[in-house]
C-alpha cells in the first residue's frame, strides 16, 4: 500500500508544483486509508522533515549525487527501486517536464497505467478513475488505471497545497544508480523566476504591443502581480520575446489561477493553451475581438492607456509604493 | 543511419469536440483530421532536414491505427520520407499498447534514432515516446528543441523546468520533438506525385497489454460570459479579481 509522492526539486530545492502533489497525495492516502510518503532524488538544502507540514509520515532520500541532474533513464530505475521498497501502490507527479520525461518510463518498467494530467482526485468508488484534460482544454476525460501499481501526474494548479503542522520522518534510502548516458554540455537556467508553466498568475503579450520596446508595461505588471509573463506565437516567432513564452497549440499549455491577456485577439490556437486558466481577463481595443468570448472579465481600450493604471491601481492594493 | 518518425492523427484545432453515446465516445461526424502538429512540424521536417544533409538516412514513418489514418500518412509521405509502415489496429485509446507497437516495429527495424512529437494534443499523454524508450532500454530526450547528428552522436536542446539545457548522447536515442526544431512545410506537387508510389506496409500488432481505459468524457461547464469593465474604471477591474474572484 502507501501512495509515493515524487518530490521534484531542481538546485537542491523542491519545486513549488511538488507541494501540490504533495497535497494531493496525501488526500488520496486519506481516502483510500493509506499512508502518503514522498521521495526525494539527489542533494537537498531544504529541511526534507518540512515536506511532513503536506501530509507525508516519510521522505526517503537518496542523496546520491549522480541524481542531481535529471536523466530520465537513471532516474526511472532509481525511482522503480525505491517503489519496490515502500511497497507503493499509487505514484503521484507534478505534471511538468520532469515527470513528462520520467513518469511514462516508469509506468512502462512497472507496467503500471499512468494519468497523465490530471485535475481532480480519483474516484475509487468503482475501480482507479482519475480526471484528466483532453483535447487542449475542450474537454475531460475519465480515465480508469486497470493496474495494481498506478501513476497520476497532477496539473499545476489543479489542486490547492495545503500546509499544516507535521514533520515527516526523513529516511536515508541507498540504492544503487547508473551512471547517465546523456551528457549535459550546457545549461541556461531563467534564475530566480517561477516556471510559467508553475505561475499561478501569467501576464501575457501578443502583436498589440507592437514591438519588444514596448514589453516594460508588461513586465511592470507581471512584477506588481508577483506573475509570470508569456506571449502569444507571432510575437515569439517575430523575437520580440523567448520562445519559451510562447503559449498556445504550438507552445506551453498552462493553468494558472489568472490569466491577463494583453493585446492578444484570442485565435483558436492561442485559446488551446490558455483555456484552463481558472480566471481570465482580455485587455483589447477591439470589443469585437474573439477572445472576449472566452474571457471572465473584460476591458475594452488601448493598452498603452489601461495597463500602466492597472499596474498603478494593483501596487496600491497590494500596498506596494 | 535509420530514423523511424512516429505520427499521430488528430482532430483539426479549430473542430468542435463533442461527444455520443452517453459522452463515452467522440462525435467524428464533421471532425477533420490532421497530422499531430508536433509530430508533422517538428519531428517529421526536422527528419527530412537530416536526412537532406545526409542522403543515405534511411526514413521510415511509422503510424499506429486503422486504414483511416492512410490518407494522413500519405500527406506526411509527400512531405518526404522513403516508406511508411501501418501497424494495423483499433485499439488506440492505450500509451502502453501504442508504444508496444512501436517499440515492436523499432526492435524490427534496428533504428538509430526514434522521433515523437512532444505530445498529441487530443489526448494530451506526453507518454508514447518515454514508454517506447523504456520498452527498449534507451535513452529518452524529452521536449527536445534542438537536434543534430554528429557521426553515431546525437547533438540536442531541450526544455527543463524553468530553462533550457543542452545535450549529447551516443545513438540509438528516443526524442521527443517540439517547437524550435524546424519551420512547418507544405507539401509540394513533386513530393505528392511521389508519395503515391511510395510503399505503405500494413502490419499486424502483437499481443500488448493495455494499462488504462477511457471511461467518459465531459465538456467544460460553459463560461458565465465575460463581465465588462469601463476603460475609465481600471481600479473596478482590481476590486473584482481582488474581492470577487479572489486570484489577487
Ligand atoms: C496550426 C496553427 C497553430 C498555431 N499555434 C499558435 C499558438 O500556439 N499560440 C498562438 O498564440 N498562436 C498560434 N497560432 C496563431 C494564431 O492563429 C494567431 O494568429 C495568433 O494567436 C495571433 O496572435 P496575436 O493575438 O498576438 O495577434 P493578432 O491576431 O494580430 O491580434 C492582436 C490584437 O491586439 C489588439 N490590439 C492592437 N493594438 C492594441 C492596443 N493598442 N490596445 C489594445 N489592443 C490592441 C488587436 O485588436 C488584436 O485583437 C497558430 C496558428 C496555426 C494556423
Ligand atoms: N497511434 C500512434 N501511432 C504512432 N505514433 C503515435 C501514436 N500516438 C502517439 N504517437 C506518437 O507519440 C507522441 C506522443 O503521444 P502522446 O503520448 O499520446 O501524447 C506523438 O506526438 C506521436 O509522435
Amino acid at each position: 500500500m502507501a501512495v509515493l509522492i515524487f518530490a521534484d526539486q531542481a538546485e537542491g530545492h523542491i519545486k513549488k508544483a511538488t507541494y501540490e502533489a504533495l497535497s494531493y497525495g496525501a488526500k488520496i492516502a486519506e481516502l483510500t486509508g493509506t499512508t502518503a510518503e514522498a521521495v526525494v532524488l539527489g542533494s537537498v538544502s531544504d529541511d526534507l522533515g518540512a515536506l511532513g507540514q503536506y501530509g507525508v509520515k516519510k521522505v526517503y532520500h537518496v542523496a546520491n549525487e549522480a541524481l542531481n541532474h535529471l536523466d530520465a533513464q537513471v532516474y526511472t530505475k532509481a525511482l522503480a527501486e525505491v517503489v519496490q521498497q515502500s511497497g507503493a501502490t499509487v505514484l503521484v507527479f507534478a505534471h511538468n517536464l520532469t515527470a513528462r520525461a520520467i513518469a511514462p518510463r516508469l509506468s512502462a518498467r512497472l507496467k503500471a497505467g499512468l494519468v497523465a494530467g490530471a485535475v481532480g482526485l480519483p474516484d475509487t468508488t468503482n475501480g482507479f478513475v482519475v480526471k484528466k484534460n483532453v483535447f487542449s482544454g475542450k474537454a475531460y476525460a475519465f480515465v480508469k488505471l486497470n493496474t495494481d501499481i498506478k501513476i497520476v501526474s497532477l496539473n499545476p494548479n489543479a489542486y490547492k497545497a495545503v500546509a499544516g503542522t507535521g514533520v515527516a520522518e526523513v529516511v536515508p534510502t541507498t540504492i544503487t544508480v547508473d551512471s547517465p548516458k546523456v551528457k549535459v554540455t550546457s545549461s541556461d537556467k531563467v534564475a530566480g523566476e517561477v516556471p510559467l508553466t508553475e505561475a499561478t498568475v501569467v501576464v501575457s503579450g501578443g502583436r498589440g504591443l507592437k514591438g519588444p520596446e514596448n514589453w516594460g508595461i508588461v513586465e511592470d505588471l507581471a512584477k506588481a502581480m508577483g506573475a509570470a509573463t508569456a506571449c502569444s506565437r507571432p510575437v515569439a516567432d517575430s523575437n520580440w520575446r523567448p520562445h519559451h513564452e510562447h503559449v498556445g497549440q504550438t507552445g506551453e499549455a498552462i493553468s494558472p489561477n489568472l490569466y491577463v491577456a494583453l493585446g492578444i485577439s484570442g485565435a483558436i490556437q492561442h485559446l488551446a493553451g490558455v483555456n484552463r486558466s481558472k480566471v481570465i481577463v482580455v485587455i483589447n481595443k477591439d470589443a469585437e475581438a474573439p477572445f472576449f468570448k472566452a474571457a471572465d472579465y473584460g476591458i475594452v481600450g488601448d493598452i498603452f492607456e489601461i495597463v500602466p493604471k492597472l499596474t498603478e491601481e494593483v501596487k496600491k492594493l497590494k500596498g506596494i509604493a | 543511419m535509420k530514423i523511424l518518425v512516429c505520427l499521430s492523427k488528430t482532430p483539426d484545432t479549430t473542430a468542435k469536440i463533442t461527444f455520443k453515446n452517453g459522452n463515452t465516445q467522440l462525435e467524428e461526424a464533421g471532425v477533420q483530421w490532421i497530422i499531430n502538429p508536433y509530430d508533422e512540424w517538428y519531428a517529421l521536417v526536422r527528419a527530412i532536414e537530416l536526412k537532406e544533409k545526409d542522403p543515405t538516412i534511411v526514413l521510415h514513418l511509422l503510424s499506429v491505427g486503422g486504414a483511416d489514418l492512410d490518407p494522413i500518412i500519405r500527406k506526411a509521405l509527400a512531405l518526404g520520407g522513403d516508406e511508411a509502415i501501418r501497424v494495423n489496429t483499433t485499439e488506440t485509446s492505450d500509451s502502453f499498447y501504442i508504444a508496444s507497437q512501436i517499440a515492436e516495429v523499432a526492435r524490427q527495424g534496428g533504428y538509430d534514432l526514434i522521433m515523437t512529437g512532444k505530445e498529441t494534443i487530443d489526448y494530451n499523454g506526453a507518454s508514447i515516446g518515454g514508454m517506447v524508450a523504456e520498452l527498449l532500454d534507451l535513452p529518452y530526450i524529452s521536449a527536445a528543441s534542438k537536434l543534430d547528428l554528429n557521426g553515431t552522436t546525437a547533438n540536442l536542446s531541450r526544455e527543463i523546468d524553468g530553462g533550457e539545457e543542452a545535450n549529447e548522447v551516443s545513438l540509438p536515442v528516443v526524442v521527443s520533438c517540439m517547437k524550435g526544431m524546424a519551420d512547418a512545410r507544405i507539401p509540394n506537387m513533386r513530393g505528392i506525385m511521389a508519395a503515391r508510389t511510395k510503399p505503405l506496409k500494413v502490419v499486424e500488432p502483437v499481443d500488448a497489454e493495455k494499462l488504462t481505459t477511457y471511461v467518459n468524457y465531459e465538456l467544460p461547464p460553459a463560461k458565465a460570459g465575460v463581465k465588462m469593465v469601463s476603460a475609465d474604471n481600471v481600479g473596478e477591474l482590481v476590486r473584482l479579481l481582488h474581492e470577487e474572484a479572489r486570484v489577487i
